[in-house]
């Protein structure tokens, strides 16, 4: 296969001392990654719910979900198309705070999202203090093409985890496919060890 | 809303030819969500994330979704009812 | 057997394509002469796919419109620079004659015009969405074709006007509109293209035109609707969407 002369990967240079997942190279904008149209939420129709698996249904409307505590975050965010971006300032609530006081009873979580989209993750994944329902982003509400109103944000895994438009969490006794993973992405996804594709 | 990054059912050539012997966008999709029948070429592509995607262009269903998995081609093609050639 | 091997080997594999020449058609934009191993010709408003590699095996892969008429002796694709694009400032900027290349194609045959299809014709450009329209009119000007042409091409500045020397030589009628900075003493349209242009420009539902529109996404979804209500058949409206560019 001939190799292209002078043709090179286009990245930033990373700064001093940071540390990227292999395999992940650094991006200076914001890249718009999308399966489906952008959806239409109006707040006043807007839902977020936890169910399945738990011992104790609960749903919250825009209102009752942005009177929870949330906090402000910076954390990097690795995408399994190779992106990286590091230090990106999110405010959310925390996954934590949204189960405060439900009992799962499965280990898994389906998220589903305005639009169809889907992803699984471990229920270890979303909690003490590793993931978040995102309203804003860079110190502004949230973009509708980058998730808003809200979306689901697991940094420690490849973003694709972090299921945009996000409006429900549903508890699962066995690990189910999302759309992702139903192709062969991973059904964990730690970009730290490379978890790009099943049986990774 | 328009998305800035859709494209059409023709962007998928390259990657159906992988696929389908005869030319794949000239080819007639029915939607398996709502029975709706267009050309392949008609499609509405999102092809910019972890894998392509194209959605019937009269109810957004995804019709086809592909990804590349160490490098092989992943189709799933549960989304159509019937292709004619 | 053999043959339909040999029919599938040519359609799906990635050829080499060595750059013969490299002609700077704008500040932003490049067309590249391409020799390909085994090139099957092409239909006018087909693709190609092009995807380079780097030393260390890194691969990149992009969609590109063929310029060039299937009556011409080599392909040509013409790339616009994307600012923040991986591919494109490369092959706009760097990309040499002999320099060397995978290419799979021609694929496409949905947004395709053949002359034997017959018009009137009504083609559709934002910025460098021109460049598959330019292969079917110079396709038509190649046939002696007698199908009626009207071509639109929306362009930011005089300089971002692809293929400028050739376009009145085409036997087609030309309007073009300046959304950023029309020339000076310019007396026709400066602004985006709306449906008042596209009603004065084009042709009347009644002759129905077989109409191709082109560009960034944004551009060809809003043609395409303000098409539909002037009346346009939407059946006969046919698009190809380049995606997010710089506007």
């Amino acid at each position: 296969m001939p190799i292209t002369r002078g043709f090179r990967r286009r990245r930033a240079e990373p700064p001093e001392g940071a540390a990227l997942p292999p395999g992940q190279y650094l991006t200076d904008g914001f890249p718009v990654l999308s399966a489906g149209p952008t959806p239409s939420v109006p707040l006043d129709r807007w839902r977020l719910g936890v169910s399945g698996a738990v011992d104790g249904e609960r749903g919250w409307s825009w209102d009752e979900f942005r009177a929870l505590p949330s906090e402000s975050i910076t954390v990097d965010i690795h995408c399994v198309t190779s992106w990286s971006k590091l230090g990106t300032g999110w405010q959310g609530v925390s996954v934590d705070a949204l189960l405060d006081g439900v009992e799962p009873l499965g280990a898994y979580v389906m998220a589903h999202s305005y639009g169809g989209y889907t992803t699984n993750l471990p229920i270890e994944d979303l909690t003490d203090g590793k993931a978040w329902v995102a309203f804003a982003y860079d110190g502004a509400p949230l973009e509708p093409e980058h998730g808003g109103p809200a979306r689901l944000l697991v940094p420690h895994l490849y973003l694709w985890k972090s299921a945009k438009w996000v409006r429900e969490l549903v508890f699962m006794d066995a690990d189910e496919p999302g759309f992702w993973e139903s192709l062969g992405y991973h059904d964990r996804g730690d970009p730290w060890r490379e978890q790009r594709y099943q049986g990774d | 809303m328009h998305e800035d990054a859709r494209l059409d059912g023709n962007a998928a050539a390259g990657l159906l030819s992988e696929l389908f012997t005869p030319e794949a966008t000239t080819a007639v999709a029915r939607c398996a969500g709502c029975g709706r029948t267009g050309a392949v070429g008609a499609a509405e592509v999102y092809a910019d994330g972890p894998g392509m995607v194209l959605r019937c262009p009269g109810c957004e269903a995804v019709l086809m979704r592909f990804a590349r998995i160490r490098g092989r081609l992943v189709a799933d093609l549960r989304g159509v009812g019937t292709l004619t050639f | 057997m053999s043959s339909a091997i040999r029919a599938t080997d040519r359609i799906v594999a990635w050829r080499t394509a060595t750059i013969r020449e490299v002609v700077r058609e704008t500040p932003s934009a490049t067309t590249l002469v391409l020799d390909v191993d085994g090139w099957p010709g092409h239909r006018a408003g087909q693709h190609v796919d092009l995807r380079l590699t780097a030393e260390d095996g890194y691969q990149a892969t992009r969609s590109y419109s063929i310029s060039s008429a299937p009556e011409d002796d080599a392909v040509a694709v013409t790339v616009e620079r994307l600012d923040d694009g991986e591919v494109s400032p490369y092959l706009v900027d760097e990309a040499q004659p002999r320099d060397e290349l995978e290419l799979r194609g021609p694929v496409g045959g949905w947004f395709v015009w053949t002359a034997d299809q017959g018009g009137p014709l009504f083609l559709v450009a934002g910025g460098s969405g021109l460049a598959p329209l330019m292969s079917m009119l110079r396709h038509r000007a190649r046939t002696g074709s007698d199908a009626e042409a009207l071509l639109l091409l929306s362009a930011r500045r005089e300089q971002d006007v692809l293929f400028a020397g050739e376009l009145p030589a085409l036997g087609a009628a030309v309007t073009i509109t300046y959304t950023r900075e029309a020339p000076a003493g310019w007396a026709g349209y400066a602004r985006r293209v709306d449906r008042d242009m596209l009603a004065e420009a084009g042709f009347e539902r009644e002759r129905r035109p077989r109409i191709f529109v082109c560009g960034p996404t944004g551009f060809v979804e809003g043609v395409a609707r303000e098409l539909v209500a002037l009346g346009h058949d939407a059946s006969r409206i046919r698009t190809e969407r380049f995606g997010a560019t710089g506007g």
